[in-house]
């Protein structure tokens, strides 16, 4: 743990400059001559301080009372008729026992213990989307997988580190980030594979996620940071007749999957915001925690969490919004945070973080700058709605705006889960359990006229890729390709 | 700015889905906006139209409207806004039931006998004025459905046709609590099984099981699990393995029928051309005499939307429509009067199927579905209410549930275009 968070603020500072006067352009919310500089703000450290020492969730138990939650539920049986995972695994007792159930045998039997099931639970959070009674089930699931992890996972298991190192995909994603093409030869490289599915129970069906040669955020910095994201938006107002100083800003949480994997959906975001005249900050963060969520890694996902409320909150202070491209990172920010965590600022963060598309749909007539627009070079699109997507009332957001939009039609590939959920589709014993949820998507996809896959979540992204041989895009990819003239903003 | 449309409808239940699948008919740009699942799916999936009136069974629903009280939902619509919601609904699903005004008698799984106004397909070899001999067959893990019960229940009922019962296992060895889409999926997807130790598609072996129990019944009826994505195909299979007619019987929550309703009045809105976000509710206003805008809360963030017209179809008690707590009874989203006895004392009855105030709670509407006033006047002039929300009817004790949402619905999402 200690080594972990050594090499997280080392690398803090070789990556992102936090040490580098420059810094200002990265997080760039106050750099001199900057008329809105307050004191001692630097948006690129975090508040949170290097001294923070992580600690249990729930160091008290008593201190998070579900019981009102627990009590609404009438036994109807809706939540657990939505699980995906409930539907193909027989031995899944679904998200009915997993909340309310087992919250009152928690509560009312001495010696009860988390039943392993609850490992199971994928945390695609359909559960909650599905109660008519407003029952906080993925709280609930959220609480009992820490309580597992924490009292009866062994720390010297295989499955312990295992779920460890899936969570904290950011850690593994940073070392091969610096030396890319290396490692994506090796981790795709056959016999090592072999030897991480039989020690580590790490599926070997799957490719790892190639890593980009250049980050999103060596992009960003070598590209002039927030200095040159304000000229941008600067000159897109001064085009669109938009007052020159209109105050638009906006603080990008990229996540981790944009800027190691595929830093062309956070290009993307960038030029589209800068196209409509707003200028970006990129601060200071870490994992949103979704991973840790899922594996009950509670504490990891705290020492995240505080990191990135941390700097979001000071943003957001100075009138800033934030917005996500991936969908996992918004729901994570605006439920699980408030739900988990209260950090100073926790509330404002969550009611400021919008989804990209969504923050433009509020803010700027997107549908009709894309029923002006047509796209080139895109092939007819299957679109899947992650079920954190889903979760936040935006499933279907991306097919009625591109309704509208020449050049390429979208087909809603229909409301199944994709079945990965994150890390829950890389674990060996469930690597079946995740096809078997995808299968009713892959053959949609396979239905759907056209061989290029749209979806807003990275690792659906990659359960898609992996049942259909499709390549997969990000929504903003397309809006870029529709709305963005090359010669801005490069 | 604000996310904008013609009519925004919230709610995503049967009222809210008929709203805006009739406005977005009539050319309006339609988007839907609904918090939670409709309580449809946890309703049998009959539509009832008016079962009951002061606890005697109706023949004709049509005829009765006249005679209803002058603030029952009906009336308000009246006979032909009944028939024309009727007529939509007609229109986007494969019910049964319009071949006539009067009432259908189902089955249901208590045993008794339900009026209704339109069935599913499904339901259709069931019907009580049938006189063909049926048996009932249970599953030892669905014990929601008791078939030698139910079955002795229909014949006390006075059934013009003699019911027997039997349980079965059901094949496929599925868990005691496992969730009725199982059962759905395994018929749907006719998976090979072990019975008896043989493998056998699971169509045909459900039948080998039920079989020693036919003798000689021309119509077999199950618990609505009998597929979920092609559950005629389900049915077709059964029947033909049996060589008798085969119908579902309507269960409680979670329902396959309700489950089968939705999604294909969910596939219709979008037909039509509307707009749909779910998973997010209303929660507040913004306008004086008109709303100009509503307030969605994403997960904390708060989303402005705009509309032209607005219709509120968030349902009552269950749908969250209507709230009440010892302080009184009000409709969250416009804050719209909801008339109650100002004693809590007042809003229920001893007899538990009394004439209780509560079940009749609810927004009061104008002759436009506008809710009022205590004077009686529009509490704004752009927003109309359908379904359960309003006020001035007992949809358990009449049995008058989908009816109204029906005919509110169409009426509210026309009204609503007009108004553009
Ligand atoms: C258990 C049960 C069994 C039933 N059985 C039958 C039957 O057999 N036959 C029959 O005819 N009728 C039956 N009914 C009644 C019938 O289902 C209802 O009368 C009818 O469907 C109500 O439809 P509705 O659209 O008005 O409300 P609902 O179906 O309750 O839908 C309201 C919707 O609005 C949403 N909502 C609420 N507040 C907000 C907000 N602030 N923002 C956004 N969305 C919001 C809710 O999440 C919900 O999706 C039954 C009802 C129940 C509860
Ligand atoms: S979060 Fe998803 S997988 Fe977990 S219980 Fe809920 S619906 Fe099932
Ligand atoms: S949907 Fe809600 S009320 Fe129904 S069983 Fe699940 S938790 Fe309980």
């Amino acid at each position: 743990m200690t080594g972990e968070d050594t090499q997280d603020s080392s690398d803090g500072g070789a990556q992102d400059g936090a040490d580098d006067p420059d810094v200002e352009t990265d997080g760039g919310a106050v750099g001199p001559g900057d008329g809105r500089d307050d004191a001692g703000f630097a948006p690129a450290e975090p508040t949170a301080g290097e001294d923070f020492e992580p600690v249990q969730v729930f160091p008290d138990e008593e201190t998070m009372d579900l019981r009102p939650g627990a009590d609404d539920c009438y036994k109807c049986s809706t939540c657990d008729v939505n699980c995906p995972v409930a539907e193909v695994d027989d031995d899944f007792p679904g998200p009915k026992f997993q909340g309310p159930e087992q919250w009152r045998l928690k509560q009312n039997e001495e010696d009860y213990d988390v039943d392993e099931s609850i490992t199971s639970c994928s945390n695609c959070m359909r559960c909650d989307d599905a109660c008519p009674s407003g029952v906080p089930l993925s709280q609930m699931h959220n609480e009992a997988r820490g309580e597992f992890v924490r009292e009866e996972m062994s720390l010297l298991s295989p499955k312990y580190w295992r779920n460890r190192i899936l969570a904290n995909y950011r850690v593994s994603a940073q070392v091969a980030s610096v030396v890319p093409r290396l490692a994506n030869a090796a981790m795709n490289f056959g016999p090592a594979r072999w030897v991480m599915e039989k020690t580590l129970g790490v599926t070997s069906e799957r490719e790892f996620p190639e890593f980009a040669e250049q980050t999103f955020r060596e992009w960003w910095t070598a590209r002039g940071g927030a200095a040159a994201s304000r000229q941008n938006a600067r000159e897109a107002r001064q085009r669109r007749g938009d007052p020159v100083d209109a105050d638009r800003r906006v603080a990008y949480f990229h996540g981790c999957y944009a800027n190691y994997n595929t830093p062309e959906v956070a290009k993307a975001l960038v030029r589209v915001y800068e196209h409509f005249g707003y200028e970006l900050v990129v601060p200071e963060q870490r994992c949103s925690g979704t991973p840790m969520f899922a594996n009950g890694m509670l504490s990891d996902a705290r020492r995240d969490a505080e990191v990135n409320v941390s700097s979001l909150a000071d943003l957001v202070d100075r009138g800033y919004d934030a917005v996500c491209s991936c969908t996992s990172c918004s729901m994570a920010i605006r439920q699980e945070y408030p739900e988990l965590f209260d950090f100073e600022g926790t509330g404002e963060v969550a009611g400021s973080t919008f989804e990209a598309l969504e923050y433009l749909r509020i803010n700027e007539d997107l549908r009709g700058e894309l029923a002006d627009a047509s796209v080139d070079g895109f092939d007819d699109l299957a679109y899947h709605a992650p079920c954190h997507a889903r979760n936040q009332g935006l499933s279907r957001q991306a097919v009625e705006l591109f309704r509208e939009l020449d050049g390429v039609a979208v087909e809603d590939v229909g409301d199944s889960c994709s079945g990965i959920s994150g890390t829950y589709g890389w674990k060996a014993e469930k690597y079946d359990v995740s096809m078997e949820i995808g299968e009713e998507m892959f053959e949609h996809m396979e239905d759907a006229p056209g061989e290029t896959g749209l979806t807003e979540c990275p690792t659906c992204s990659m359960q898609m890729e992996h049942g259909t041989g499709y390549e997969i895009r990000h929504p903003l990819e397309v809006i870029e390709e529709a709305l963005v003239d090359d010669r801005v903003g490069v | 700015m604000a996310i904008e449309s013609d009519v925004l409808v919230i709610g995503g239940g049967l009222a809210g889905l008929t709203a805006g699948i009739s406005a977005a008919r009539e050319g309006a740009h339609v988007r839907l906006i609904t918090h939670k699942q409709s309580t449809l799916r946890q309703a049998s999936g009959l539509v009832d139209v008016l079962g009951y009136v002061d606890g005697e069974p109706v023949a004709d629903p049509f005829a009765a409207v006249p005679d209803l009280p002058a603030d029952h939902p009906y009336r308000i619509v009246g006979e032909s806004g009944v028939r024309e919601g009727l007529a939509l609904f007609d229109d986007v699903t494969d019910y049964r039931g319009d071949h006539t005004d009067r009432n259908a008698l189902v089955p249901t799984h208590g045993g008794t006998v339900k009026p209704t106004a339109r069935y599913p397909a499904s339901a259709a070899a069931g019907l009580a004025s049938d006189d063909r001999d049926a048996l009932l067959v249970g599953f030892e893990t669905l014990v929601d459905f008791d078939a030698p019960l139910a079955a002795d229940h229909l014949g006390a009922a006075g059934a013009p046709f003699a019911a027997d019962g039997a349980t079965v296992r059901f094949p496929g060895d599925l868990r005691p609590d496992a969730k009725v889409t199982r059962y759905a999926h395994l018929l749907d997807e006719n998976r090979p099984v072990d019975v008896d130790g043989r493998r056998l598609p699971a169509c045909e072996a459900l039948a080998e099981r039920v079989r020693p129990h036919l003798d000689g019944h021309e119509r077999v009826g199950f618990p609505a699990v009998l597929g979920d994505d092609d559950p005629a195909a389900v049915r077709a299979a059964l029947a033909a393995e049996l060589g008798a007619d085969v119908f579902e019987v309507p269960m409680g929550p979670p329902s396959l029928p309700g489950l089968r309703l939705a999604d294909r009045l969910y596939d219709a809105l979008d037909e039509a051309g509307a707009s749909l976000e779910t998973g997010v509710p209303v929660v507040d206003h913004e306008g004086g005499d008109r709303i100009e805008r509503v307030l969605v809360d994403r997960k904390g963030a708060t989303v402005p939307y705009a509309a032209d017209q607005y219709v509120l179809a968030t349902g009552g008690l269950v749908g969250k429509g209507v709230e009440s707590d010892r302080g009184g009874v009000r409709e969250p989203v416009f804050d719209c009067r909801v008339p109650h006895p100002a004693d809590r004392y007042d809003w229920f009855e001893d007899g538990v199927f009394g004439d209780h105030a509560f079940a009749r709670f609810g927004v009061d509407p104008d002759g436009e579905l506008r809710p009022t006033d205590e004077r009686g006047d529009p509490e704004f002039e752009n927003v109309r209410a359908a379904g359960s929300v309003l006020g001035g009817y007992d949809f358990p004790a009449e049995k008058s549930g989908a009816g109204v949402s029906l005919a509110t619905g169409r009426s509210a999402g026309v009204l609503a275009t007009e108004a553009l």
